[in-house]
């Protein structure tokens, strides 16, 4: 059986040797074409001329595109059709695409797209939620409102009562290979195109419908990406559209991929937001009543806005039961980028917000962190296996393994005494301060938009015994292809070095969901599965047929058929199947079951299953300025049984480093004028090397998942991310060491150095 | 149009016709078809596009994004494509990157496989530092490291010692002259073709250079290509002096201020990365000017005289008069930085270099103090910062006022008061201006601490 054993990610070879073919890599046919934007200055404003002769001009220009060329602008949105792919009349963000250049080299193509002269007639520019709310900026009628029982009155007869607010940002993907794409034009007038997108259903529609041509006529090809994160769910649409336009109206083969600076000025990032809450609470810290608004900064398209901000919603409670609960999103409408989906869609923002909420109560009430988190913990199941409560959304919490996993972890990383030995040091040391803390995480697993939950997988078995695997994945470094290869394997006990793993692409299977809400191996592994095993009983009937044995008798194993006391390689009954007649192709599909989802309502359940963890950081800061480091983490994460435990863990450890990235050192700055100044890694600081936790422990909690997932594994792409938020509330902790108790630190998000100076000042000048 | 003759993965090429600011990265991917080595920012900052480049000084890693073809003249370079072997053998740093599961994605693995390479050939194992260059978004560094220390005991392989004799045997004149491109190999050359060419563009290291054409997509008309000036380069002792040449790279300084400046020596860990280090030279971070440039602020705050040299005329400044204004230079037509001269012995020089990411980023605040305490009082002061002015800039209110005070906090508590006086610094994406003057102030206070030996650095602070 080659699931669950610890296998290298399938392309490691390949990665380490250069080998492994990204899209810039692939070889284009001769006089190919290289394409570039040429972006907005202005935020928000009406274009009152357009004068691209210097760019037509310009060495090696080809063709030069704008509104005018384009009467019916095609549209690059995954949700809304609110996305030209160029501007029309009016420019939305800076660095919003205003015109294209096709020309014959990369740097041609850079260099041209210098040269337009766009003029503007500016408008006032919406940068912040407080100036999106007050003008009712917004998507969608007005907030989204959810509850469950009386919060208002909970809170009103609760003890003791506290509010707050606080800011956290968003975050640039910094998938190290950026955007891009490849079309090359066929015979009548279809198209080939290459994207590095975790969606080649959706590029494949979204070229079809800027080309008026029916979805069949447009292939999709994905080998893998250089790192996605969400970024490439809907980003590439506009690549692939316009090397699709240009390809078809030249004829020539076009590719285009943006600059680092164009990446980040063009393409969405996480979604920041302001969380504002008001909270009743009993002596113990228990949380009676609770209140969220969330104000979300969704840029100025609506993207995927709408479900970001639900998950942020539906992951307002995390591990806590919260039994009077009302949730008020606004999804506000700014002249930025528009953000997108990012690891965890919303829910990292969402959890933030209630662990912000937990660590203020703890303060409050003088509490140890970890107590009141427990105390608001959700009961286990009861003795019968039943659950005993629901989340705000009415989902009863099947699987909650907090307490266990908790309980675990606070020994494995030996909290309790560190957290003395921490306070005594700080006593002894007044300019370096340390602290800790212990946050948990549950995410749901399954799309929210219900029909997602779908996959398709298409299998060969060659006659001579080698197996060409297809599904709708993508990889884009989690390791889904292996995993996913792991499972035909172990269905047809065969090495696997026998199963070819390929492309995905829109020809071999079709209608494809994103490779997104960590559904990938849920998803295509029990399609995979389910179309191995369609032929596996093929291969089963007919040599169960020849030797005149029932079929349940024949076994696949070790690379062998055995069947009536004989055994027979694979590749043998492979060739006697092809010879018989029966076809060893198959596809395979599968679609979640029990989820059900009234978002409109808040009611229902969306997900199939949720995924725990939780994590200890430790951290140090500089109280004279606010620099900090992570000392040590210990991360203890629920992967049910683990289809190949070292990608998993490569997915916790990454994910972690991701998530604390995302709440310190990673800051992206707007200027008053609507421009990102953080647009490259000279200004935008993702973690280093040194940055990782010096002492780094990480394990798996690998009891089965009491759903019928493919090998009772649970998905691991994104709950992993929300550890990092442990991180955070660590620096809290240490700042909160720096006074007298008297003040609550209210670190924003992300706690860079000068945020933390900020904090550490504000207990010193009670 | 140029000339360019080098090793690359062991064969012989020579290069005619090509731009000369045509970078190594577009030349590989584009002409070579070794698209290997990977375009993640055009900048120098990610390490996707690291190759390993062997010359004189020995193996070292390069951004090939931001090196231009003329600088790898007579030089050997290798990509990930030759740091397999000819047959296809794994290096052993790509054996243990597959083991221990240090690719995901995949796309920075390349440029961390060159930079571990080197790092191997040269015996290095302070992962932390040699691959503060390369980013990765996937893994979390955790399994990359855990690969570096596995391959760390390895042979190095056969192939990846070759290039040295095979340089050797192919012999090179060096040296070029064209309308466009100057190669010097003397100071001399340099000086006269200088000033009859004043409006050129001198590229040492083109770490900022290369930027104004991968990023501002500059044309460069003109430009002389000093890394082939062996006489520019390199670090003298004489009496109580260090003079450093302008052509010495942050690495060769780096190296030489570990036992004599070590806090110097630390902040110089912390500019930018090894793959810049590498090519950026002291030379370019004073003649370029910036504000927080990281160098300059230690510089003066050593005291340090520049020599600026035009024609066969040499002067001697103070290295902070040399900063006028925000980006102008007390520089004539044609003269360019020679040298730099700074004191033996500058025991109570500290270096605080403050970013938002400890390695490989740009100053927000680069606080250097060089303050002389005889018999409880203050008797000689020097405190410069960068990111504070428009310029690299002394503290000279703070100085006077500490002068002849006793060292102790209520003296250090009114002298931080003066700070304001001194810099008005601006607000901008690395920081505000409140935080930037408010940690200068503090950065005395960490000063005072520090002297005293109390521990005051999060970096040496372990769980």
């Amino acid at each position: 059986m080659s699931i669950g054993k610890s296998l290298a990610h399938d392309s490691a070879a390949l990665h380490v040797r250069g080998e492994a073919r990204y899209t810039d890599d692939i070889p284009l046919p001769a006089g190919a074409l290289h394409l570039a934007f040429g972006l907005s200055t202005c935020a928000h404003g009406d274009i009152t001329a357009i004068d691209l002769d210097a760019v037509r001009a310009a060495p090696g220009v080809i063709g030069v595109y704008a509104q005018a060329d384009w009467p019916e602008m095609p549209d690059c949105s995954p949700s809304a059709h609110d996305e030209p792919l160029l501007a029309v009349d009016q420019v939305h963000y800076l660095g919003q695409p205003v015109f294209l250049v096709a020309a014959t080299s990369h740097l041609a193509a850079r260099k041209a797209a210098r040269l337009g002269r766009i003029t503007y007639a500016e408008r006032p520019a919406l940068l912040t939620v407080d100036q999106a709310l007050a003008a009712n900026s917004r998507f969608e009628q007005g907030p989204v409102i959810w509850a469950k029982g009386d919060a208002s009155t909970a809170i009103a007869n609760a003890p003791f009562q506290l509010d707050g607010s606080f800011e956290v940002g968003g975050q640039e993907h910094f998938y190290l290979e950026g955007q891009v794409a490849a079309a090359l034009p066929l015979e009548g007038g279809d198209m080939h195109v290459y994207s590095s997108t975790q969606h080649p259903t959706e590029i494949q529609h979204k070229v079809a419908h800027a080309l008026h041509v029916p979805m069949h006529a447009v292939r999709v090809e994905v080998r893998r990406m250089g790192g996605g994160f969400g970024g490439k769910e809907s980003q590439g649409n506009a690549l692939a559209i316009a090397c699709a336009l240009v390809a078809r109206a030249t004829g020539r083969a076009c590719k285009m991929r943006y600059d680092r600076d164009d990446d980040m000025m063009i393409t969405g990032k996480r979604h920041d937001l302001k969380i504002r809450y008001r909270v009743g609470h009993d002596a113990e810290g228990r949380i009676l009543g609770l209140e969220f608004t969330h104000l979300v900064r969704c840029g100025w398209a609506q993207d995927l806005s709408l479900p970001v901000a639900d998950r942020a919603m539906l992951h307002s409670d995390n591990c806590y039961h919260l039994p009077h609960i009302r949730i008020e999103s606004h999804r506000l409408k700014t002249n930025t980028q528009s953000a997108t989906a990012y690891r965890g869609f919303g829910g990292p923002q969402g959890m933030i917000g209630i662990e912000r909420v937990m660590d203020h109560v703890a303060h409050a009430t003088a509490r140890p962190q970890l107590e009141v988190r427990r105390v608001n913990f959700y009961a286990s199941m009861d003795q019968a296996g039943a659950p005993q409560q629901s989340t705000p959304f009415h989902m009863p919490v099947e699987d909650f393994i907090g307490h266990e996993l908790v309980a675990a972890l606070e020994t494995s990383a030996d909290y309790r005494a560190r957290r003395a030995e921490i306070a005594a040091w700080n006593a002894t040391s007044p300019i370096l301060k340390r602290g800790i803390a212990l946050t948990p995480v549950k995410f749901g697993i399954s799309f929210t938009l219900t029909f997602l939950n779908q996959a398709g997988a298409l299998v060969h078995v060659y006659q001579d015994g080698s197996i060409h695997l297809n599904h709708g994945g993508t990889e884009m470094g989690q390791g889904l292809n292996q995993k996913v290869a792991q499972v035909a394997a172990s269905v047809f006990g065969v090495p696997m070095e026998v199963v070819k793993i390929t492309p995905t692409d829109t020809g071999k299977v079709p209608n494809t969901s994103a490779t997104a809400a960590s559904s990938g191996s849920d998803l295509n592994g029990m399609a995979v599965q389910a179309a191995c095993e369609t032929i596996r009983a093929r291969m089963a009937d007919f040599v169960a047929q020849k030797f005149s044995v029932d079929a349940k008798s024949v076994r696949f194993a070790g690379g062998q058929v055995k069947v009536a006391g004989e055994a027979f390689a694979f590749a043998q009954v492979a060739a006697w199947v092809y010879q018989g007649r029966v076809s060893l192709s198959s596809t395979g599909f599968y679609a979640t079951p029990k989820i059900t989802w009234d978002r409109v309502k808040g009611s229902g359940r969306p997900f199939l299953y949720f995924a725990y963890g939780a994590a200890v950081t430790e951290v140090v800061i500089d109280t004279l300025t606010g620099e900090n480091r992570i000392l040590r983490a210990d991360l203890l994460h629920d992967t049910g049984t683990s289809l190949n435990p070292s990608l998993d863990i490569g997915q916790v450890e990454g994910a972690y480093v991701q998530g604390a990235g995302w709440l310190t050192t990673e800051e992206l700055v707007w200027d008053e004028k609507g421009d990102l100044r953080t647009h490259a890694p000279s200004t935008y600081k993702i973690p280093s090397c040194s940055d990782r936790p010096r002492v780094f422990n990480v394990a798996l909690w690998d009891k089965p998942n009491r759903e019928a997932t493919v090998g009772k594994s649970k998905a691991v792409g994104e709950p992993p991310f929300m550890l990092g938020i442990s991180a955070f509330f660590a620096l809290s902790d240490a700042v909160a060491a720096c006074g007298d108790g008297s003040v609550y630190p209210a670190l924003d998000a992300p706690a860079t150095p000068e945020r933390v100076l900020m904090a550490v000042q504000r207990q010193h000048d009670v | 149009m140029t000339k360019v003759a080098f090793l690359l993965n062991g064969t012989p090429i020579c290069i005619e016709g090509q731009p000369p600011t045509r970078t190594l990265l577009d030349y590989l991917r584009e002409t070579q078809g070794l698209c290997g080595t990977k375009e993640g920012c055009n900048e120098g900052d990610c390490g996707a596009c690291t190759v390993m480049v062997t010359d004189d000084a020995g193996v070292r890693a390069l951004n090939a994004c931001i090196l231009f073809l003329p600088q790898l003249d007579g030089k050997a370079v290798r990509t990930v494509e030759g740091i397999s072997g000819p047959s296809g053998q794994m290096h052993p740093v790509q054996t243990a990157m597959v083991e221990h599961h240090g690719s995901q994605c995949g796309f920075c693995t390349p440029g961390f496989v060159v930079s571990m390479a080197v790092a191997h050939a040269n015996g290095q194992t302070d992962h932390d530092t040699t691959l503060a260059g390369n980013l990765c978004r996937c893994t979390g560094y955790a399994p990359i490291i855990r690969a570096a220390q596995a391959a760390e005991a390895k042979v190095v392989p056969a192939w990846m010692i070759t290039d040295a004799a095979r340089l050797a045997a192919m012999g090179h004149d060096g040296g070029l002259v064209s309308a466009v491109e100057f190669r010097p190999t003397t100071t001399a050359q340099l000086a006269g073709w200088y000033l009859a060419n004043p409006n050129a563009t001198l590229i040492a290291g083109a770490t900022d250079v290369g930027l104004w054409v991968t990023k501002q997509l500059r044309d460069l008309t003109q430009i002389a290509f000093l890394n082939a000036i062996a006489d520019l380069k390199g670090i003298e002792t004489a009496g109580d002096q260090i003079t450093i040449g302008a052509g010495t790279t942050i690495t060769d300084l780096l190296e030489a201020m570990r036992p004599v400046h070590p806090s110097f020596a630390e902040l110089l860990r912390r500019y930018a990365s090894v793959q810049v280090r590498n090519a950026a030279t002291i030379g370019g971070n004073i003649a370029n000017g910036s504000p927080i440039a990281d160098a300059p602020p230690a510089l003066i705050a050593m005291g340090a005289r520049l020599t600026l040299q035009q024609g066969d005329t040499r002067r001697d400044i103070a290295l902070e008069d040399f900063f006028v204004a925000y980006r102008k230079q007390d520089r004539r037509p044609g003269e360019f930085v020679h040298s730099v001269t700074i004191p033996t012995a500058a025991p109570s020089l500290r270096c605080y270099k403050l970013s938002k990411r400890f390695d490989q980023d740009i100053s927000a605040v680069c606080g250097c103090f060089n303050i002389t305490v005889k018999a409880g009082k203050v008797t000689s002061a020097r405190i410069a910062f960068g990111g504070m002015a428009g310029t690299p800039k002394r503290a000279l209110t703070v100085e006077a006022a500490l002068m002849g005070q006793a060292w102790n906090l209520p003296a250090i508590t009114a002298a931080m008061a003066l700070f304001g006086t001194d810099y008005q610094p601006l607000s901008d994406m690395r920081a505000t201006g409140e935080y930037r003057l408010q940690t200068a102030k503090n950065m005395l206070v960490r000063y005072f601490h520090d002297l005293a030996g109390a521990p005051v650095s999060v970096l040496e602070v372990q769980s």
